[in-house]
C-alpha cells in the first residue's frame, strides 16, 4: 500500500448505536470496526520512520507496527504486540484522550484527520478476545518473593499482571467487593462493558494473581504489618483518587445533591438502575444539572439521562467548549443523545424547599487570562444571576486523596494535598522501604494509562528491588 | 463469605448475631464498624461492631429488623452466611482517664454503647450508663451493661422500669443533684443525640455522638456520607463516625436520611410480598 494512496482514503466512522436507540439503554454506544473496515483504516497508516504518535502516548506502545499487523489482516498479533507495552488494551482503546495523545501528534492530522490509532487498538484487542486467543504469556520461574498490590484500578492490575510475569507471587487487596476501580465503579458500561473489565481480571488470576475484595487496607492491615506478619517483601500502593470535591456553596446538604461518585457509583457498581431488584436505590429525577465539564461530568450526565425517570439533563460549565476536558468522543456522544451544555455558567447557590432540591442559582462568565492550568480564567459577571430549575445536582468538580493508607503509616511521606510523594519517580518509590505508589493517590486524578504506565515503572522498580534484597 | 456462628433474638425485631470474621475482629475497637452485603443483589448496609472475640476470631452485630436489608438479614440463621463484610471502618472511640463519663444509649444505640462502656471503665473511668427505651420489654442488654459500667440508670417512656421520661431528664436530674461529669457519649436516634448535645452544650460538658448517614463505600470515596460539622463537610466514614455534639447540624442529617423514605418503603413492599408468598408455599 503506497502513502499516496493511503492519504485518500477519509478516517472510517465508527458504527454506533443510534442517539434515539441508545439514550435509554446502558449498552455499549460504539460498536467498533468491523475487521474489514480495521484493515481499511489501518491501511492509511504512512508508517512514519519516526512516528510522532509513539511519543504522544504516555506507554510508547508500538503504534506502526500493531497497525501494520491490523492492515495485513494479522489480528492477533496486533494485539500481542500492543500488549508488550500495554496489558489494557480494550481498556485504554476505549478511554484514552486519543485526541490529546497519541493522534494529536499523527502526521496524518496536519491536513486530515489522524489515523484512528485508539478504534484500532480496541479492535485488536477485542478481537484477540472474542476468538477466545487470549493466552496466558511464560512466567518466569518462581522467585520466592511476594508482593503485596493495595487497589484494584488499572495501576495495580498493570502492575500485578508485570510481577506476575516476572515469577513472583502477587496478591492484590481492594477495598470494594469488586475489583476494577475506576474501570469499575466510575466509568459507565455504555463506554466501558463490565465484562472487558471481567476479562482482564480472570487473565490476571489465570496467571496465578490473587484478588483479595472487602479489604481496606490502612484499617485491616497497615503497610508494615503486610511486610513483617504476612511476609510481603514490597507493596504497592496504587489506592487511585479520594473524597469528591463539592463547590463549597449554600445548598449542598440538600436531598437530590450527589457527587459524581456517589451517582456513578450507585449505578455503575450497585446496579441502582434495576432498583429493586438490585437493593441499591437511587431516586427519581425529572431535571439532572450536572456541575463540570471532565469525563466524570459528563459520565454522569449521559447515566443520569438513561435512568427511567429522567427528561432533561444539562452540563453546566464555567468555562467555554476549548477548556473542556472530557473526551472530544463523550461529548459528541452526549450532544447527540440529547445533553443541553450551558457554558461560561457558574452555580453560586442551590436552591430547595422541603429538604429537597428544585434550582440552581447560577452566575455568568466570562473568559480573562490563563491561569495556573493554562486555561482561561472564568471570570464572574456581576449581577447577571438567575436560577436554573431542576430537582437533582451532580458535581463533578475532582476529588482529593484518599487519607486511609497515610493516616496509618506514619514513615510514609505526602505533600499537602495528602498524595504520596516519590522519592525516585524514575521506579515509584516512596519514602518508606519496600513501598513503591502509582497512578491517582500520587498524581492526584489523572487518566487511566498513566496509571498503568505507573504501574509498569513500579513493577519494575520493585523486581529490582525485591530481587537485589 | 462470612458464615453466621449464631443468632439470638433479643426483642421484637432486635437480634444478636455472632460472625466469623478473623481479620476483622483482630483489629475491631470500640466505636467502629463494618459494612456488608447480603448476597449479589444486596446493597451496601453500615453496622456497628458491637462487640468482638479477636481468640474466636467473631464479631457480634445486632440488627433491628426494620427495612429490607435488615429483614433479609433477620432471615439468617446460625450457619448461613453473608457474601461481603469489610472493616474495621471508622475512627475507634476516644479512650482515656476522663473522670466521670455519662454513657446514653437509646433504644438500639445501647449496643454500639456497650463496648464503649466497657473500655472506658477499664480505663478507670467511672461510667454512669443511661439506657432509654420505650417499655421494658424493649430494653437492651441491661444485665451486660450493668457489669460493664459502675452505675446502670434506666428510663422507659411508659415508666415500666425505671424513671418514667426520657434519658435526658436521667441526665439533666443527675447534673442537677451535682454529679460532676466529664464527658458524654451518646449513641441512639438523632433526635435524643440532639436534645443530649442540647442539654450539655451550655454546661460545656464535652459531648460526643455517633452519626448513621447514608453510605455507600465506606471508605471515603462516593461523599455520601457528609455531615456538617461547625462550619466545615465532614464524611463520616472516614472522619467519623463519632463527633463533637456540640457542632453537628442535626436538622440536616435528619433531612438528609429521608432522602431514600420512599424507595425504601417499594423495595419492602416488595420484599414482603416474596416473603409472604415463600410462607405461603412453606419454604420459610
Ligand atoms: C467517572 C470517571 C471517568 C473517567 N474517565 C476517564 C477516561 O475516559 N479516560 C481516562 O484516561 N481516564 C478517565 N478517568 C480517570 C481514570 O479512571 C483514573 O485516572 C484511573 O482509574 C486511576 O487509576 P488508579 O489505578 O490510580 O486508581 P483507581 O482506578 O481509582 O483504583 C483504586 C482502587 O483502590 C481501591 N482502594 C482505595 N483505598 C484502598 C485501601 N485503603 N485498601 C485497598 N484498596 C483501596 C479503590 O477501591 C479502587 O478500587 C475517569 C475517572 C472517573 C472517576
Ligand atoms: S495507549 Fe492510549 S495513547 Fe497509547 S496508543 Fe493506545 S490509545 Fe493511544
Ligand atoms: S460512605 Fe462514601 S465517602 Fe463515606
Amino acid at each position: 500500500m503506497s502513502a499516496s494512496k493511503g492519504k485518500k482514503i477519509p478516517r472510517q466512522p465508527v458504527p454506533e448505536q443510534s442517539a434515539k436507540a441508545r439514550s435509554k439503554s446502558f449498552d455499549e454506544v460504539s460498536y467498533g470496526y468491523t475487521p474489514t473496515m480495521a484493515m481499511l483504516e489501518a491501511t492509511r497508516c504512512l508508517q512514519c520512520k519516526k512516528p510522532k504518535c509513539v511519543m504522544g502516548c504516555p506507554v510508547h506502545v508500538a503504534i506502526p507496527e500493531f497497525i501494520k499487523l491490523v492492515a495485513a489482516g494479522e489480528f492477533i498479533a496486533a494485539a500481542r504486540k500492543i500488549k508488550e507495552t500495554n496489558s489494557l488494551p480494550a481498556v485504554t482503546g476505549r478511554v484514552c484522550p486519543q485526541e490529546d495523545q497519541c493522534e494529536k501528534y499523527c502526521v496524518l492530522g496536519l491536513k486530515n484527520e489522524p489515523v484512528a490509532i485508539g478504534q484500532l487498538e480496541r479492535f485488536a484487542a477485542d478481537y484477540e478476545r472474542r476468538e477466545g486467543k487470549i493466552e496466558i504469556p511464560e512466567l518466569a520461574p518462581s522467585t520466592g518473593k511476594k508482593i503485596a498490590i493495595i487497589g484494584a484500578g488499572p495501576a495495580g492490575l498493570t502492575a500485578a499482571g508485570d510481577l506476575a510475569k516476572l515469577g513472583h507471587e502477587v496478591v492484590i487487596f481492594e477495598a470494594l467487593h469488586k475489583a476494577g476501580g475506576v474501570l469499575f465503579y466510575g466509568i459507565p458500561q455504555f463506554r466501558l462493558p463490565k465484562e472487558i473489565v471481567d476479562a482482564e481480571l480472570e487473565y490476571l488470576k489465570l496467571m496465578g494473581v490473587e484478588i483479595k475484595v472487602n479489604y481496606v487496607i490502612g484499617k485491616i492491615k497497615s503497610l508494615d504489618e503486610l511486610m513483617t506478619d504476612e511476609g510481603f517483601d514490597a507493596v504497592f500502593v496504587s489506592t487511585g483518587s479520594g473524597l469528591p470535591y463539592f463547590l463549597g456553596i449554600p445548598g449542598e446538604n440538600l436531598n437530590g445533591v450527589y457527587s459524581a461518585n456517589e451517582f456513578l457509583t450507585r449505578v455503575n457498581l450497585m446496579h441502582a438502575w434495576e432498583f429493586p431488584v438490585f437493593d441499591t436505590p437511587l431516586h427519581a429525577h425529572k431535571t439532572i444539572a450536572v456541575i463540570g465539564g471532565g469525563n466524570t461530568a459528563l459520565d454522569a450526565a449521559r447515566t443520569a439521562l438513561r435512568l427511567p425517570s429522567t427528561e432533561k439533563v444539562m452540563i453546566v460549565y464555567r468555562r467555554s467548549p476549548d477548556e473542556m476536558s472530557a473526551r472530544d468522543e463523550e461529548i459528541k456522544h452526549g450532544k447527540e443523545e440529547g445533553l443541553e451544555f450551558r457554558y461560561l455558567e457558574n452555580p453560586v447557590r442551590i436552591l430547595g424547599a422541603d429538604g429537597w432540591v428544585t434550582g440552581v442559582e447560577c452566575q455568568k462568565m466570562k473568559l480573562g487570562e490563563p491561569d495556573s492550568s493554562g486555561r482561561k480564567k472564568p471570570i464572574p459577571i456581576e449581577g447577571s444571576e438567575f436560577e436554573l430549575e431542576a430537582d437533582a445536582v451532580v458535581i463533578a468538580l475532582g476529588s482529593g486523596t484518599n487519607p486511609l493508607i497515610a493516616q496509618n503509616t506514619e514513615d510514609l511521606k505526602t505533600d499537602s494535598r495528602g498524595r504520596i510523594k516519590l522519592s525516585d519517580a524514575d521506579i515509584q518509590k516512596t519514602s518508606k522501604k519496600g513501598v513503591f505508589a502509582g497512578g491517582d493517590i500520587v498524581t492526584g486524578a489523572a487518566t487511566v494509562i498513566s496509571a498503568m504506565g505507573a504501574g509498569k515503572k513500579a513493577a519494575l522498580g520493585i523486581h529490582d528491588y525485591v530481587m537485589s534484597q | 463469605m462470612f458464615e453466621i456462628i449464631d443468632k439470638q433474638r433479643l426483642a421484637a425485631g432486635v437480634f444478636r448475631y455472632v460472625v466469623q470474621a478473623p481479620e476483622i475482629a483482630k483489629k475491631a475497637k470500640a466505636g467502629q464498624f463494618v459494612i456488608l452485603r447480603l448476597n449479589e443483589h444486596g446493597e451496601r448496609f453500615p453496622i456497628t461492631i458491637a462487640d468482638w472475640d479477636s481468640g474466636q476470631g467473631t464479631l457480634t452485630l445486632f440488627v433491628q429488623a426494620i427495612g429490607k436489608t435488615s429483614i433479609e438479614m433477620s432471615l439468617l440463621h446460625g450457619g448461613d452466611s453473608i457474601l461481603d463484610l469489610v472493616g474495621p471502618l471508622g475512627l475507634a472511640t476516644e479512650i482515656e482517664n476522663f473522670g466521670t463519663v455519662a454513657l446514653v444509649g437509646g433504644g438500639f444505640g445501647i449496643a454500639a454503647i456497650h463496648p464503649i462502656a466497657r473500655e472506658l471503665t477499664q480505663a478507670g473511668n467511672k461510667t454512669i450508663s443511661i439506657m432509654g427505651s420505650r417499655n421494658r420489654d424493649l430494653l437492651l442488654m441491661q444485665d451486660e451493661m450493668k457489669k460493664v459500667s459502675s452505675e446502670v440508670r434506666v428510663a422507659t417512656d411508659d415508666g415500666s422500669l425505671g424513671t418514667e421520661g426520657l434519658v435526658t431528664d436521667v441526665l439533666n436530674d443527675m447534673i442537677d443533684k451535682g454529679e460532676i461529669i466529664d464527658r458524654v457519649i451518646a449513641i441512639g436516634p438523632l433526635v435524643m443525640m440532639k436534645a443530649v448535645s442540647e442539654l450539655t452544650r451550655p454546661l460545656k460538658i464535652q459531648t460526643r455522638v455517633s452519626l448513621n448517614p447514608i453510605m455507600v463505600d465506606g471508605t471515603g470515596m462516593c461523599g455520601a456520607c457528609r455531615v456538617t460539622v461547625g462550619s466545615e463537610m465532614k464524611f463520616a466514614c472516614v472522619d467519623g463516625p463519632e463527633f463533637d455534639g456540640h457542632r453537628v447540624d442535626f436538622d440536616g442529617l435528619i433531612n438528609r436520611l429521608k432522602t431514600y423514605r420512599p424507595e425504601e418503603k417499594k423495595s419492602l413492599d416488595q420484599f414482603s410480598q416474596v416473603v409472604d408468598d415463600e410462607c405461603r408455599l412453606g419454604n420459610l
